[in-house]
């Protein structure tokens, strides 16, 4: 909102400024009613007056009942004709799943691609999100881009977007998830076909093999309790509790959004996750320093 | 031959021993406790909501837990809602509808006193969940699947299903209470257009009570048997659907906020009149207006799930109804100003809350329409923007008219009048504080912040109206202080304030400040909308028999008139003071922690001890009819 | 227990009198029972509604999960001996207003009889013969059926316990064709329970069969 990047965000942004000038030239009719009557407090007058004006009723009625409904039943109209607009936002090119979990968001695109956290959409195309949960009801919200849909375990909603123009959104869940939910933010990616397409074939790829200085990381992991949740496509590991990170180097942030991609980030939230979110799922690790330092390497390679 | 007073008062006198503190059954001292009850409920939940505020002042701040934070908010929403609102505004009703309608008590007195004790024990049933660290944690509308076993194994969300249908007890037999003495208790003359319209306000809460309630009743017990035996409502897997629970929730939830504003819109129209020297202009309006707010806030719940993926055409239908709904405050509001601008203004505190109430209830129902849009609804609701829009019209809406209550009838109940300037004071730091806690909550709201956040990044433009917003609550708070202040220190050191120090037009402000236990030497009969002032000889409280006053001074009773045009019908015998409403409580109270604590033993004696107490207060002693 | 003599009080204002007995629509007590059943009756709604909600969000078989549809003989006579039980209690309402103390015992009594015979077969028959196919943990609808059917009978457990204290009372004397507002209080809420089994035959036995 107040920056919309996307078609139904602007709808909306629109809707908002419409009303937010009808509420104001009412706000100053009452204000300024209430301050004639303030002004007019001291003139002289029955010590209680029991007189009914004439234009006692006729104002109730007009100003209280029809001027109201008339303007709220213009507003009613833009704002119908609006969510019809967004509902049917035209054929989807392409339709990308989102499940939500505790706190984290799971993102499935066709063809078995399956990364988490950060979505790239192309821009000016319709993209369909089918959003669901495996736990709890959660909230998918992209607020410069389109409004918010719930997303329920056991049911599918549906939300279309159009990004306008290139760039990168933030989101946020939007409906009360337990402990992290202030730590539950996503990102999305508009970019031009021509950037989009490859990123989306990179992603159907299976992990990088490791480079000579990073194998040891990689069998270091296989080792270790990561792989009881993590997949890395084209490696053994493959669990399905936590986020895929086949591809998580080329990630902007971790954790949901919480901290940058970085290298000392990335160990820290290895290391301690606890301390960065606490009462995540994540376990803190028991890898000693120089094992993590490996891992950390070798994860810096999943671009 | 004794005066009517020396008549009544051995009657009526209730004494002063531990006895009469138990057992009182009348209806001013049950309403200054429900009073002095919600408002230290309303500072605790204010105390909660500061220790948010510190929290959320700068980005990633570490002064409460997640956990704590999460306790915070959810039992800020709950006690406000629950132990505050519904309670302070039940205790003005249960003070000043029997003098406003020319009574000496509520119809059912020990129910009186049974839905106050029952109030005070679910409070502390609520907020014993502090105590173990295991307060209620999912918010106050505890959406499912998040408050199932699986997900809270804890007993908090056991503390607020079942502390939920324990206050519901006492809101419930309010509520008969209310409908019940305003139907059947008005003095003779008192017909259906000259009822108050604060009256009406607290017929229309009762109303919605006794409809509304048993949705959240029925919730909370699905709630307690999923959790507790395994049943299933809620959960997709069994059968059950989560969505249940917030259609269930927001049935009662939506007519709920009404409830809660509708009998605060009647206080604001108890006292324009006065404060404006002259008679209410669109009286019958402003009643419609009540009675079309009551009927359509059962049509319009949906309208809090429109993120939940409903049918389109569905969603419209309840747009449209919520659009509606607006249009009935706007008709209360209108004649408010009208009386203003045609009468004479006189700017005591009373008016300056009332004056405040409307400039903030005005912007909370603008915010509020808005959201009647389904578009602009899924942008922003569960943001902060919902939260300033609840905000102007909780507090606003309600808030503001209690204070305004507290200063207006403030020298009725204590007998002396409150002091002027900390008056307005108070006044300006709260109309200042508030705007500046929750007008910047638009703003963040509308950059994207969420609600029930326990802290946020920086860099997202949402740190400057976190900031003001902290500092804001401390400017309210003092605000509020300010008039606890007043209230107290003018018990002992106020002007003598006399029956009538304002000159209204209600018939409280015929007898005493206090009034008397029986309230008036004689029933009266009323003659006009505005009795105190039309009626000359109501002044005293002691209208002469032969211009319709009734002593009644043969024994404890009241009269039963009819329920439209207030005829005579019965002389009614009414209970003294008894002390099997508090004995139920403490039995309910065990059997509600044996409950929680699934001590089976335990919750079997309590009911049983329940049953044996109903069977005390029920017992014939020839107080009443029932011989 | 005996009957205050005097019908008439004074009001005290010039000679007027005024009855000192409230019954029917001039007493508080039966405007206090009205609105309490209004509650319980939002509260049966409540219920209701949910049984229909959750039967249309689920698949089209119903009842689900293979469970056979409700057995309608059993239900069928307990409604029988439940709604007839109205009678008696409507014939004793009726003589507690015309101070007709022997047919108000026995009326009350055969509408005891009747009712406890009701719940009776409800906890002795109906519930262990479906407990044999479904409990209330099986899944929505065996929640639904036993929370709707168990809350009525709580019900009728309470009017049959309402129904003894009046009855106690009636046998000490204590109404009369001025004195009987708790006997009409008792016949409302039973008859108020009646309307409700009417809804729980339809929603849970009747409706699975249409």
């Amino acid at each position: 909102m107040l920056s919309p990047e996307g078609e139904s965000a602007r709808r909306i942004d629109g809707l908002w400024w419409l009303m937010f000038w009808i509420s104001v030239v009412v706000f100053a009719a009452v204000a300024g009613l209430m301050a004639v009557a303030i002004v007019r407090r001291r003139r002289r007058g029955p010590e209680v007056d029991a007189s009914e004006p004439r234009w006692g009723d006729p104002f109730v009625v007009i100003a209280g009942v029809i001027v109201p409904a008339v303007i709220l039943t213009s507003v009613l109209v833009v704002s119908a004709r609006d969510m019809v607009a967004i509902t049917n936002a035209g054929d989807a090119q392409l339709t990308i799943e989102v499940i939500g979990h505790m706190w984290w968001w799971e993102v499935r695109y066709p063809g078995g691609v399956e990364t988490a956290n950060e979505i790239h959409v192309p821009v000016g195309e319709t993209v369909r999100f089918e959003v669901s949960s495996v736990d709890v009801i959660h909230s998918f919200w992209v607020p410069e881009l389109a409004p918010k849909v719930d997303m329920i375990p056991g049911r599918t909603n549906v939300l279309d977007v159009r990004a306008e123009r290139p760039g990168t959104s933030r989101g946020q869940c939007a409906e009360f998830c337990g402990l992290q939910h202030a730590n539950m933010a996503l990102f999305v990616v508009a970019e031009a076909r021509a950037e989009f397409d490859p990123w989306l074939r990179n992603e159907a790829l299976p992990a990088p093999v490791p480079g000579p200085g990073a194998t040891a990381g990689l069998g270091i992991l296989l080792d270790s309790s990561c792989v009881g949740c993590h997949t890395i496509r084209g490696t053994e590991a493959s669990g399905t509790l936590g986020p895929d990170l086949t591809h998580v180097a080329a990630r902007q942030t971790l954790a949901a959004g919480t901290i940058a991609n970085t290298h000392e980030n990335l160990a820290a939230w290895i290391s301690h996750p606890q301390s960065i979110k606490p009462g995540a799922v994540m376990p803190p690790t028991d890898l000693s320093p120089q094992e993590l330092s490996a891992v950390v390497e070798y994860l810096e390679g999943l671009t | 031959m004794a005066s009517y007073a020396e008549r009544l008062e051995p009657v009526w006198r209730e004494g002063s021993g531990l006895a009469s503190w138990v057992g009182t059954v009348d209806h001013k001292r049950i309403g200054l406790r429900y009073l002095y009850t919600g408002f230290a409920f309303f500072v605790i939940a204010g105390l909660e909501a500061m220790l948010m505020r510190v929290q959320l002042a700068r980005p990633e701040l570490a002064v409460l837990s997640p956990q704590a934070y999460n306790e915070l908010f959810s039992m800020h929403g709950v006690t406000m809602m629950f132990l505050f609102a519904t309670p302070v505004l039940s205790g003005f009703g249960n003070y000043f509808v029997p003098l406003m309608i020319g009574a000496r008590d509520m119809a059912f007195p020990r129910l009186n006193a049974f839905g106050y004790w029952v109030f005070l024990g679910a409070g502390f049933f609520l907020n014993s969940a502090f105590i173990i660290r295991q307060a209620p944690d999912d918010g106050w509308f505890n959406y499912l699947p998040l408050a199932n076993a699986n997900f809270t194994p804890s007993l908090a969300i056991d503390f607020y299903a079942l502390g939920l249908i324990f206050i519901g007890v006492s809101t419930t037999s309010g509520a008969i209470n209310f409908i019940v003495t305003i139907l059947k208790l008005r003095a003779p003359g008192m017909t259906l257009n000259r009822i108050p319209i604060f009256v009406w306000g607290e017929l229309a809460f009762a109303l919605t009570v006794v409809f509304a309630l048993p949705a959240l009743t029925i919730a909370s017990v699905f709630l307690e048997l999923e959790r507790r035996f395994g049943f299933h409502f809620y959960d997709a897997a069994g059968g059950g659907d989560p969505v249940l629970w917030q259609h269930l929730f927001w049935f009662f939830g939506h007519p709920e906020v009404y409830l809660v504003v509708l009998p605060a819109l009647g206080l604001a129209s108890a006292i324009i009149p006065t404060f404006s020297r002259r008679t209410m202009i669109g009286y019958t309006y402003i009643v419609l207006a009540e009675l079309f707010i009551f009927v359509i806030s059962f049509g319009v719940w949906v309208h809090h799930m429109f993120a939940v993926g409903l049918p389109t055409i569905a969603m419209g239908f309840i747009s449209a109804a919520s659009f509606m709904v607006v249009i009935p405050s706007g008709t209360q509001i209108f004649a408010w100003l009208a009386t203003m601008v045609s009468g004479r203004l006189v700017l005591s505190t009373p008016m300056l809350f009332v004056l405040g109430f409307i400039l903030l209830f005005v912007i909370g129902g603008l915010s509020g329409a808005m959201f009647s849009a389904v578009p602009f609804d899924q942008a922003t609701t569960d943001s902060y923007f919902v939260v300033a829009h609840l905000h102007y019209v909780l507090v606003g809406g309600a808030v503001f008219p209690m204070f305004a209550g507290l200063y207006h009838w403030g020298p009725k109940i204590l007998g002396r009048k409150l002091d002027e300037r900390l008056g307005k004071i108070s006044f300006w730091l709260m109309f200042v504080g508030f705007n500046l806690t929750f007008f910047p909550m638009h703003i963040a709201g509308l950059l994207g912040q969420p609600r029930r956040t326990y802290t946020y990044h920086e860099g997202l433009g949402w740190d400057l109206p976190n900031l003001l917003s902290t500092m804001g609550v401390f400017v309210m708070g003092a605000g509020i202080l300010v008039t606890f202040w007043n209230w107290l220190r003018s018990e002992h050191q106020g002007e003598l304030a006399g029956d009538d120090p304002w000159g209204g037009e209600t018939l409280e402000w015929t007898t005493g400040s206090p009034p008397p236990e029986y309230n008036f030497e004689t029933i009266p009969t009323v003659r006009s909308r505005e009795p105190a002032w039309d009626q000359p000889e109501l002044h005293g409280g002691a209208q002469p028999p032969e211009q319709g006053g009734r002593p009644l001074t043969a024994g404890h009773t009241t009269l039963s008139t009819s329920v439209t045009d207030a005829e005579p019908q019965a002389i009614v015998r009414m209970p003294h003071a008894s002390p099997w409403p508090m004995f139920l409580t403490l039995a309910l109270m065990l059997t509600f922690y044996g409950m929680l604590l699934s001590s089976w033993g335990v919750a079997v004696a309590g009911a049983a001890a329940s049953v044996g107490a109903l069977m005390g207060w029920l017992w014939p002693r020839g107080e009443t009819q029932e011989t | 227990m005996t009957v205050a003599a005097h019908e008439l009080e004074p009001t005290e204002r010039l000679d007027e009198v005024l009855p000192s007995n409230a019954n029917g629509s001039a007493s508080f007590a039966w405007w206090g029972m009205v609105w309490l059943i209004a509650t319980e009756a939002a509260l049966f709604g409540t219920i209701i509604v949910s049984y229909w909600y959750l039967r249309f969000r689920s698949a089209p078989a119903w009842p689900p999960d293979g469970i056979a549809k409700p057995e309608l003989v059993l239900p069928l006579i307990m409604s029988a001996i439940l709604w007839s039980s109205s009678i008696p209690v409507h014939v004793a309402d009726r003589a507690g207003r015309e101070g007709d103390e022997r047919t108000l015992r026995i009326g009350l009594l055969i509408g005891w009889v009747l009712g406890a015979a009701f719940l009776a077969l409800l906890l002795t028959v109906e519930y262990p013969e479906v407990l044999r196919e479904f409990t209330p943990r099986t899944n929505a609808y065996g929640s639904l059926f036993f929370t709707l059917t168990g809350l009525h009978g709580l019900h009728v457990a309470a009017g049959l316990s309402f129904s003894a204290w009046v009855q106690v009372r009636a046998w000490r004397g204590a109404f009369d064709a001025q004195r009987h507002v708790s006997v009409q209080n008792f016949a409302m809420y039973w008859h108020f329970v009646d309307v409700v089994w009417l809804f729980v035959l339809l929603t849970i036995y009747l409706s699975p069969h249409l």
